[in-house]
């Protein structure tokens, strides 16, 4: 992939709300090409979606809990564990799923208003599948760092001396 | 009337302009600084780490005068590894505490009463007054707008008399982001060589050059003897609270730094010295991802300030930038105090560097993008509304 798409890509996963503009004058191309740009990696699944880190400790009355699962299975002959994956990554409150190295399979994170919800989800949904093994689920009790973003801390904060030599 | 104490070469020294305009930022609100000659990064966490780990390990003691060995070795390979020129950690490297002590030791340690050292204006403000404190006298070239403000071997030539010891130059500069490449440097080795001077290089920001890897002057034929590298962590490393820096050079122009350093100041702090081996041996990643957001700061900010007119070339380094305000017919202190309140956006003049920086204000794009994007915003805004 030429150099600029790399660099357009970086800056936009870093902030997805970076302006055309702005982009433009950054890699030094107009911003007709970068918008033809982030069309073709559109097109081409290089950019998947944009969204945005919430982080929700901080949302006033906004009650939700995320786990990760630790899922053992038994892969089926012919198309391993992408078959079951695919089971489990289809329901809407499954945030994320990895095939994992190691002593279990899958790790899959699932995200919902409460504790039980999740419970519920994994004893009813999740375990009930004809080739999951067994399951292992440790609740998050507080996100510390989140795809790079540090969590309580106040990132914007300068503490350089306004005018320097 | 009570006695005055205070000695005159102390008294006579101007004030920095630099402080006037950090009193008036400080007082206001909503500032957005485009002031600071320092990077917007925090040190990366590995370096800090060694650090830690160094005073949980209990090493809380002076280092050798010269530094530690092995940072002094680092400092050796890393200099090897770039410029291709060797250093011996024994009797070659200082480590000091900054780039601004290794200045002040290099001009203490050459400068004989009266003797004279070239210094290319605009520049970092510090050059002048220490000389002048290690007895000699600065004498200024100024750097013409019209060549991108790099010096030209005809304008030492010209400045250049029978008391002219030393010359300090600055690649990539502060305040301009200029940066003197191979054959800029050769030409002007060529009138150094000739004139027998002693070059002190200060090469702080030649990690952070956008367009080649920035050369350095020592690593030119006939020129590593005559030459004394000053350079350190503070900025490509993010390192400036640190106050940890180098020198490099002749043997005989080290050792007489070391003994003026081993009486006035023993060592640089240790634990700085621990983060900075750290710094060196692990730190190239974390340089390359700041030197990117550099470069493309850079450009976004030429651009918006070409397009606002007021026009600067692309500089290859450093991370400032240093247009010209003479479209709006203000002097730069104007410019900079009425920006400044009109709209906010604190820059340096380019008079406060020497006197050829008048006409041209110092923008540090070394601040979030965001910032830069407002800060653009309102100097847009404010430049229509006067010129
Ligand atoms: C050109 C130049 N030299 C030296 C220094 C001082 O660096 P240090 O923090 O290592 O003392 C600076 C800092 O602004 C600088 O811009």
């Amino acid at each position: 992939m030429e150099q600029k798409e790399i660099e357009l890509l970086k800056l936009l996963e870093k902030n997805g709300r970076l302006d055309t503009v702005t982009i433009s004058k950054m890699i030094d191309i107009s911003p007709e090409e970068v918008e033809q740009m982030i069309a073709k990696l559109e097109k081409e699944n290089a950019i998947l979606g944009y969204s945005t880190l919430v982080d929700w400790s901080n949302v006033y009355e906004y009650e939700g809990v995320a786990a990760l699962i630790d899922v053992k299975v038994t892969p089926v002959r012919g198309v391993g564990f992408d078959k079951i994956a695919s089971r489990i990554y289809r329901f809407p409150e499954v945030k994320a799923v990895y095939l994992m190295s190691g002593s279990y399979d899958l790790s899959v994170s699932v995200e919902g208003r409460t504790m039980m919800e999740v419970s519920r989800f994994v004893s009813e949904k999740l375990s009930t599948l004809d080739t999951v093994i067994s399951t292992t689920t440790h609740f998050i009790l507080k996100k510390y760092k989140h795809d790079g973003i540090i969590f309580d801390e106040d990132n914007d904060d300068d503490k350089r001396i306004m005018v320097t030599p | 009337m009570s006695t005055s104490y205070l000695a005159k070469n102390v008294e006579n020294l101007k004030p920095s302009g630099i402080r006037k305009f950090f009193d008036l930022a400080s007082k206001m609100d909503n500032v957005i600084s485009l002031g600071v000659g320092e990077p917007d990064f925090v040190t990366p966490w590995n370096v800090i780490e060694a650090s830690y780990h160094s005073l949980e390990k209990g090493y809380t003691a002076y280092t050798a005068n010269a530094g530690l060995m092995e940072l002094r070795e680092a400092i050796s390979d890393y200099l090897n590894k770039t410029f291709s020129i060797s250093y011996e950690p024994e009797s070659q490297v200082l480590v000091t505490v900054g780039a601004s002590q290794a200045i002040d030791l290099a001009l203490r340690a050459v400068v004989d009463p009266e003797d004279e050292v070239l210094i290319v204006e605009p520049c970092f403000v510090s050059y002048g007054p220490a000389i002048s404190l290690a007895g000699g006298i600065p004498v200024p070239i100024s750097a013409q707008a019209k060549n991108e403000f790099k010096i030209t071997p005809e304008q030492i030539e010209e400045a250049v008399t029978e008391k002219t010891k030393a010359i300090v130059l600055c690649s990539p500069n502060n305040p301009t982001g200029t940066v003197l490449n191979q054959s800029e440097l050769e030409e002007v080795s060529s009138v150094i060589c000739k004139h027998d001077l002693l070059v002190i290089s200060d090469e702080i920001y030649a990690e952070l050059s956008y367009d080649d890897q920035a050369a350095s002057i020592a690593s030119i034929n006939g020129m590593t003897d005559r030459t004394v590298v000053i350079s350190g962590f503070s900025k490509s490393f993010a390192m400036t609270g640190w106050r940890l820096g180098y020198a490099v050079g002749p043997t005989d122009i080290i050792r007489a730094m070391t003994k003026i350093h081993q009486y006035t100041m023993m060592c640089a702090p240790t634990m700085a010295q621990h983060g900075a081996l750290e710094a060196l041996r692990n730190g190239n990643d974390s340089v390359m991802e700041m030197k990117t957001s550099y470069r493309q700061r850079r450009n976004l900010v030429v651009k918006a300030l070409n397009e606002m007119g007021l026009s600067c070339h692309l500089p290859g380094g450093a991370f400032y930038v240093f247009p010209s305000i003479r479209e709006t017919g203000l002097s730069s202190e104007t410019f900079a105090q009425k920006l400044l309140e009109e709209e906010g956006v604190a820059v340096v003049p380019g008079h406060v560097f020497g006197e050829s920086g008048e006409g041209y204000i110092r923008c540090s794009y070394a601040t979030s993008i965001k910032q830069l994007d407002e800060a653009m915003k309102r100097m847009n805004r404010f430049v229509e509304k006067h010129t």
